[in-house]
Parts: C-alpha cells; sequence; structure tokens
C-alpha cells in the first residue's frame, strides 16, 4: 500500500465551467509552433532554415548550452517561419503540416538519456532547483512525476490516461533508467495504471491545491537540499516518452481540457504541442459583450495569450474566463453584496456556500501594498518553508537568505494560490521567477 | 454610477503627466479606487485570478469595528460631563450624544486631515499609491487620548506619528511601531500633564454648541481609576464595580472605557479573521496570568480580573495587539507576542508607580521585539535545512 500524505494547508477555488469528462478530436492541417520562451532558461539556437521540410520528430532548434538537448517538431511539414523579434530574439518556429503525417523512426534499444535527448523527449523535463529545461550533465537524486493536477478548471489525469495505461507503464519503466522515479496521486484517482505503477515509489496525497504542484510533493517526500537536482515531469509527458518507447515514434498529442465560465461546452480535446488554438476555440467560446480572456495553460499558472497563438509546450488544459477590464463595480471594497466574487475572507459570503462555483474574472480587485498580514501565504502554502520571509528575501534581493529558508525547493507555480489570496496584490510568481533566474545567474 | 465614472473619466486627464493638476494625482487615484475596485487585469506571468479580499476591504472592516466604541465613546463624553455638572437626572440620552459628537468630530477631523494629509503628499511625492493604512490610525488615534487634549496637541502628533513612525520606514506595512500609539506616546511624553491624572483631564468640562453643561469644580478632582491607584497606593484603589466597567460609564480616553463596545468590534473582527485570534486571545491570557500570580504574591490588591477590564486593556488587546504589521508575523510568534504584552501591561500598572497604564508602553515594546520573536521561528526552519543538508 502506498504512503498516504495528509495535506491540511492550500485552497480549492471552485470555478465554472470546469471540462466534462467527453473528448472530441480537432481538425490537424495548419500551422504549428514551438516557442522557445516556453521551455524556460534554454538558449535557443534554430538549426532549420524557413523551407525546411521536416519529420514530427525532427530537431527545429537546440540548446545552445546544451545542443544535445533537441526541441522538435510535432508535425512533418515545412518550416514556414522562424520568427524573430527585437534584438533579433526567436520568438518561435512555425512549421506549415503536411496532410499526410510522417514521423521519425527513433531506435529505442539503446541509452534511454540519449535516445530521450535526441527525440526532444528531454526538452519536457524540468530541474528543480530553478525550475528550468534540466542539464542532461546533471545527475538527479530522484525524477519526480506528478499524475494529478489540482488547480481549478485543470485537466483530470485519471481521465486522461483511460486507454493510455500501457504507455504510461512504459515511460516511467524507461525513467527508472535514469533515476529513481517518484510518482504523486491524489487520493481521488482510481485508476490502477497510477495507484499501482510499477518500477516508481508511488505516493497519494489528500488534500486540496496546490497538492498536485510537484514541488510540494518533492518537499514532503524528499527536500531538496543545496546542490541536489530533481527533475520533474507530468503525467501526460510521461505518455508521450511512453508512446516513443513502444512505437519508436514521437507523438506530441494531448489530451487538454478546454475550459472556463467563457466556454460553451467544456470538455477535452486531443491536440498536438504547438496547434493553433483557433482549432480548438473557434465555435466553442460563448458570445458575449465583454472582453474575455484566453489562458495558455491553467488560470492559476498559465498566461493570458490571443485566440491565433499556439498551445504552450507545458499547458494541460486551454481556460477561458472573463478580462474584466469593462466592470466598474462602485464602492466593491466595503460593499456587503458583492456574491459574486469568491474570497476566503469571511468578509464575505462566499464561506457560506462552499460548493458554489464562481465565473471570475481577471481583475486584480485591489491595488498592490507592501505586505501587510503575515502569515497569509503559509496558510495556502502545504511546504515546510516560510513563504511570506522567502518572497521578502528574493525582493530584497538576499541571496544567503534566499538560499536559507529554501528557495530552491520552489517554482513559481507553488506560489499561485498565494497570490490568489493575497491581499496586498503583489505578483508572486512574476517575483519568484526573476528571483529564480537571477540566482541561477549568480550560481553558474 | 455612470455619472460619477464618467465624471472620473472626463476629469482623470488633467490629473496624468504633463495635465494641470498633476501635483494632486495621488488625491484623484486615491478617490477614485475609493469609488470604483480599479478594473485593472491581471499582467502576463502571475496568476488569472484574485480573491476579492484587499487590503482597502482588510482596513475599513476595522474602522466599522471601531465604531461601536466610537459611538460608545461620544455618549460616555457627554455623560461625564453632565455627572461631573450634576445634573444627569435632567441630561437627556440624545443631548448627551450631541455633546460627545460634538466634542469627537473636531479630534477626527484633525486626525484625518493632517495624517492623511501627510499621506496623500508623500505618495505623490514618491510617485506611490496611497494605502489605506491611516484609516485605521485616524480613528484610533481620538479614541485612545482624553477628551480634553487641544486640537494642535493632537495635530502635531498625528504629523509626528504619521511621518516618523510610518513614512520614514517605507509607508504602511513597512513600519515597526504601531502608528496611533507613538501618537499617544508622543502626547504622552510630551504633554504629560495633559494625558493623565485626575478627571480634569478625563472630562469635558465646558458646553459646546448650547449642549452640555459647566462641570461644577471639585467635580473635577476625582481620579481615574488607574490614575487614584498610582498616586496614592493600591489603598487608594476605587475600583469601579465591573458592572461599570463592562458598560463603560467610567472617565477614560475617549473609547476605551467600554468592554461591551469594544466586545461587539472583537466579535467582528474574529468572525471575519481580520485580526488573530491568536495574539487577542494570548493578550488576555498573558493579563489574567499575571494579575493572578501579583495578586497571589502580595503585590497588589486589585482581582487579576479587574485588569482586563479596566484601563485600556481591552481596548489595545482587541485592536491594537492584534495590528497585522507590527505584531509577530509567524503563528508561534504571536503567541509569544500576545503573552508578553499582557504580561508587561500589568506589570507595569501594578510595579511602576509612575505609570498608572501599562498597555501603550507594553504594546510599543513588543512591536519592537516581535521581529526577534519571529526570527527564532524562522531561524528554526533554516537549521532544520542546514541540518538536513548535511
Amino acid at each position: 500500500m502506498a504512503k498516504v500524505i495528509k495535506l491540511r494547508k492550500g485552497l480549492d477555488v471552485k470555478l465554472k465551467g470546469t471540462a466534462a469528462l467527453e473528448t472530441s478530436a480537432t481538425q490537424c492541417p495548419g500551422e504549428y509552433a514551438l516557442v522557445p520562451d516556453d521551455f524556460c532558461g534554454v538558449k535557443p539556437k534554430v538549426v532549420v532554415k524557413e523551407g525546411d521540410t521536416v519529420k514530427a520528430g525532427d530537431a527545429l532548434f537546440v540548446d545552445k548550452l546544451h545542443p544535445e538537448v533537441k526541441f522538435v517538431s510535432p508535425v512533418s511539414g515545412t518550416v514556414s517561419m522562424v520568427e524573430r523579434g527585437d534584438r533579433r530574439k526567436l520568438l518561435s518556429i512555425r512549421v506549415q503540416a503536411d496532410k499526410e503525417q510522417v514521423a521519425r523512426e527513433f531506435d529505442v534499444k539503446g541509452d534511454v538519456k540519449a535516445l530521450l535527448m535526441e527525440s526532444g523527449m528531454f526538452s519536457f523535463f524540468r530541474s528543480r532547483p530553478y525550475d528550468v529545461v534540466a542539464n542532461p550533465d546533471d545527475q538527479p537524486k530522484a525524477i519526480f512525476v506528478t499524475a494529478f493536477n489540482s488547480m481549478p478548471l485543470s485537466q483530470d489525469f485519471d481521465y486522461v490516461v483511460t486507454g493510455q495505461e500501457k504507455e504510461f507503464q512504459a515511460g516511467i519503466t524507461a525513467l527508472s533508467k535514469i533515476a529513481k522515479v517518484e510518482l504523486g496521486v491524489s487520493k481521488k484517482q482510481t485508476n490502477k495504471a497510477l495507484c499501482e505503477a510499477k518500477d516508481c515509489n508511488v505516493t497519494i496525497y489528500d488534500g486540496p491545491a496546490p497538492a498536485g504542484n510537484v514541488g510540494v510533493q518533492i518537499n514532503h517526500v524528499s527536500p531538496i537540499n543545496k546542490g541536489e537536482v530533481v527533475w520533474t515531469l507530468s503525467g501526460e509527458e510521461v505518455i508521450f516518452i511512453g508512446r516513443l518507447m513502444t512505437t519508436g515514434k514521437v507523438n506530441l498529442q494531448r489530451t487538454i481540457a478546454l475550459a472556463g465560465s467563457e466556454v460553451t461546452a467544456p470538455k477535452y480535446y486531443k491536440v498536438l504541442v504547438g496547434q493553433k488554438l483557433t482549432t480548438l476555440l473557434s465555435g466553442n467560446i460563448a458570445e458575449a459583450d465583454h472582453h474575455q480572456r484566453i489562458i495558455n495553460g491553467n488560470v492559476m499558472t498559465g498566461f493570458k495569450t490571443t485566440a491565433d497563438s499556439y498551445l504552450a509546450a507545458h499547458a494541460t488544459e486551454v481556460n477561458v474566463i472573463p478580462e474584466g477590464d469593462d466592470v466598474n463595480e462602485f464602492m466593491g471594497w466595503i460593499s456587503p453584496f458583492r456574491c459574486k466574487e469568491f474570497s476566503t475572507s469571511r468578509s464575505y459570503w462566499s464561506w457560506l456556500c462552499p460548493k458554489k462555483e464562481y465565473a471570475l474574472d481577471a481583475r486584480v480587485k485591489g491595488s498592490e501594498r507592501h505586505i501587510i498580514v503575515g502569515g497569509e501565504y503559509d496558510k495556502v502554502f502545504p511546504m515546510d518553508i516560510y513563504a511570506g520571509y522567502l518572497v521578502k528575501a528574493i525582493i530584497t534581493g538576499d541571496i544567503d537568505r534566499q538560499e536559507a529558508l529554501g528557495i530552491y525547493e520552489v517554482a513559481p507555480e507553488d506560489f499561485a494560490i498565494a497570490e490568489f489570496v493575497d491581499s496586498s496584490k503583489l505578483e508572486l510568481q512574476r517575483i519568484v521567477r526573476e528571483g529564480l533566474d537571477i540566482l541561477r545567474k549568480e550560481n553558474a | 454610477m455612470k455619472a460619477l465614472r464618467k465624471f472620473f473619466d472626463n476629469i482623470k486627464p488633467s490629473f496624468e503627466e504633463g495635465g494641470k493638476l498633476h501635483a494632486f494625482r495621488s488625491l484623484y487615484e486615491g478617490f477614485e479606487s475609493f469609488a470604483f475596485v480599479p478594473n485593472t487585469t491581471s499582467r502576463r506571468g502571475s496568476v488569472n485570478v484574485h480573491d476579492a479580499f484587499d487590503s482597502k476591504r482588510l482596513m475599513s472592516f476595522v474602522v466599522i469595528a471601531l465604531v461601536p466604541a466610537l459611538l460608545f465613546g461620544c455618549y460616555n463624553i457627554g455623560y461625564q460631563n453632565a455627572l461631573a455638572a450634576g445634573k444627569l437626572s435632567e441630561a437627556t440620552f440624545c443631548g448627551m450624544f450631541i455633546y460627545g459628537l460634538l466634542a469627537m468630530l473636531p479630534k477626527l477631523i484633525v486626525s484625518y486631515v493632517v495624517g492623511l494629509g501627510i499621506e496623500f503628499t508623500v505618495a505623490q511625492w514618491k510617485k506611490e499609491e496611497i494605502a489605506e493604512g491611516y484609516l485605521v490610525s485616524g480613528i484610533i488615534i481620538p479614541l485612545i487620548i482624553p477628551v480634553t487634549t487641544p486640537l494642535w496637541m493632537l495635530a502635531l502628533a498625528c504629523a509626528f506619528s504619521v511621518i516618523f513612525a510610518k513614512e520614514i520606514f517605507g509607508g504602511t506595512g513597512m513600519n515597526i511601531f504601531n502608528v496611533a500609539l507613538i501618537a499617544r506616546a508622543f502626547l504622552f511624553f510630551s504633554y504629560p500633564s495633559y494625558m493623565t491624572g485626575d478627571c480634569s483631564v478625563w472630562v469635558s468640562a465646558d458646553p459646546i454648541l448650547g449642549f452640555g453643561y459647566t462641570a461644577l469644580p471639585d467635580a473635577l478632582t476625582a481620579a481615574t481609576p488607574l490614575g487614584a491607584a498610582a498616586a496614592e497606593g493600591f489603598a487608594g484603589f476605587d475600583c469601579p464595580t465591573i458592572e461599570a466597567a463592562v458598560i463603560g460609564l467610567i472617565p477614560g480616553s475617549m473609547g476605551e472605557t467600554s468592554v461591551i463596545a469594544i466586545g461587539l468590534g472583537a466579535l467582528l473582527l474574529l468572525y471575519t479573521g481580520v485580526a488573530s485570534w491568536k495574539t487577542m486571545l494570548s493578550v488576555f491570557v498573558g493579563g489574567a496570568a499575571t494579575g493572578f500570580l501579583m495578586q497571589s504574591v502580595g503585590a497588589t490588591e486589585i482581582e487579576w480580573w479587574h485588569h482586563l477590564v479596566v484601563g485600556g486593556f481591552c481596548f489595545g488587546a482587541v485592536f491594537m495587539a492584534t495590528d497585522p504589521v507590527t505584531s509577530a508575523r509567524t503563528e508561534g510568534g504571536k503567541w509569544i507576542y500576545g503573552l508578553l504584552i499582557g504580561f508587561v501591561a500589568v506589570l507595569v500598572r501594578v510595579l511602576n508607580p509612575g505609570y498608572p497604564e501599562g498597555m501603550m508602553l507594553a504594546i510599543l515594546l513588543m512591536n519592537l521585539f516581535a521581529p526577534l520573536f519571529d526570527y527564532f521561528f524562522v531561524q528554526s526552519n533554516i537549521n532544520k535545512r542546514l541540518n538536513r543538508a548535511k
């Protein structure tokens, strides 16, 4: 029987528009894009030219510092554009997909790590500290896989893995050849492929968001000390690896949740990494006279985008919510009647209806202040870390103190719920991301 | 509301960079965000939805919690005035309340005008938004001073505390000491004869705008319970009955006398979770335990529970010890912080003949020590991490 870890801290925000458990396909031809910014910490070097033909699994760019780590095309087709921005920063590489899809064949018998790097699978590995793309020269003490996402409107991996159990197990087995694998499963999940997975150590987590964050799981199972490295993956990325191991071909198909209060019929869609969002969104977004926000990824951790952009590499859902920039709430800060708003504070009524689902918009609903309330973050931060003190250490740029307070154990996403409840409205995820980037440069 | 929104949109350009009224930008922003919830939306790279709770709501709930104490304070000012004039039988409730209101209002206005004026100026100068912290300090300051305090003194105290206790540290959230208590401490040490002593300080003796009465001269030589205890030793402690102290019709600072009125505020703060129950409870536990100890070793004859209901103990425990900025920030730290406030407050009352009231000094002292209590808890977390790495 797997070990069960009960988490008390955290918060489940109930949002309207959870995806129903049914899956549709989307139309496949069209333009696909790989965006280097999705792979944090990488210095991209383009290895294709406009007009080149590529197969699914052929490299589009590599990491300048580790050219063996390849970032591959999800489809076969013609490179239609290498998009660059200011100071020639690489923004995206676009591939026009062929009607007939061809995938590159890989020999899966050799060294697993080399195969994963060559086939682009390694680009999905993230390393902690810093939450960046893993460095193949590191020897991780473990590979942590989280098989669930606890954030609101997120993908239900129990549903996604159904029918792909064999691939999931094949992926775990492949990973176990690189390092010890720790699999985090939610107590609500029943699929045997998860709860009784082989070649890994299964731990069951019982608690509110952000229990599904791999950082929280690391903190409870094997906290990272200075000098140690842990690699992390999400469940669906393990399936990518499993598909490669069983078929020898790269198949970056995800079953993502299109969810949120502005989606007409929230459900799951089969899409490829880098697929154009219009293929997913057209006809599925409610007609509205207000602005809408399309989020590439989860409502808590993803980023605002436009309909003509491309599915981010790590996104397991696309959420659409009202933007809210046209809402003018009169004296809202004191009004007792803001029943449409959710709050953890009892100065609102939302605590009386714990099951109600809210259609929250993207307003910050307040102005940025210094940290006023102490311990506010700790209530929703299920790690043995003083989150408020760590944030202060990052703001003041005190690197020694950041290390002492445990910055190596955290990623921006771990602060998402704390940022949600923060009454001082600080951008915690941005602060932590910038702090990690500076620290990485200092330690390089 | 649309008309108001339109009005704000119309005048906005003149407050922006290059506009005629740019020097008043912070004032405009303050009023705009006061009228409408800002509809700025979250930026890329930060969380897309937010809790509806913000610092404005936090502060405004403390202000609401203070309203019972404020209203009761108004009534008590009128009541004490009528009592001192010997005209209690002919005074009406409304008359007494209006008298008290007339005595209170100028102080509230002076406190807010001076304090917020400085805050707006600093916000403008530092190109920041005005923070809400002074909304609370501005109402607390009049409530913790005697009714006879001259307005110029109050203005000076407000200015001193906003500048030297808050703004030089970086504004709301960065201050070390409770702003309202620094204002009181400033008055206490600069003008002691106006801040403590017999009833000539605590009771308003003259009519205001036709309301109220002129007090009888000998009525004003009576002292507050704690004042008498300090002046004449504990033999002279003329303790109010528990009913009088709980209801609060006794002389004292304007808002601190009624346990019931403060209790109503405490209920709101605890229900909404705006104030930490740990801090509040531990102040009372610390005070009660120390009072009991002092009584049992014979240092004082005052019953232990008396300490909790007289003077500023309740007001301090509910509204000032729980100030989230200046109190301890770790959960364990809050217990130590609260217990020691209760302990020091009663200790000063019992053992120091110079100061009849110890609450102000206790809270200020513990404000200073709060980071130290937190240090122990944070350091133990750091040590755990260091030991793990070995």
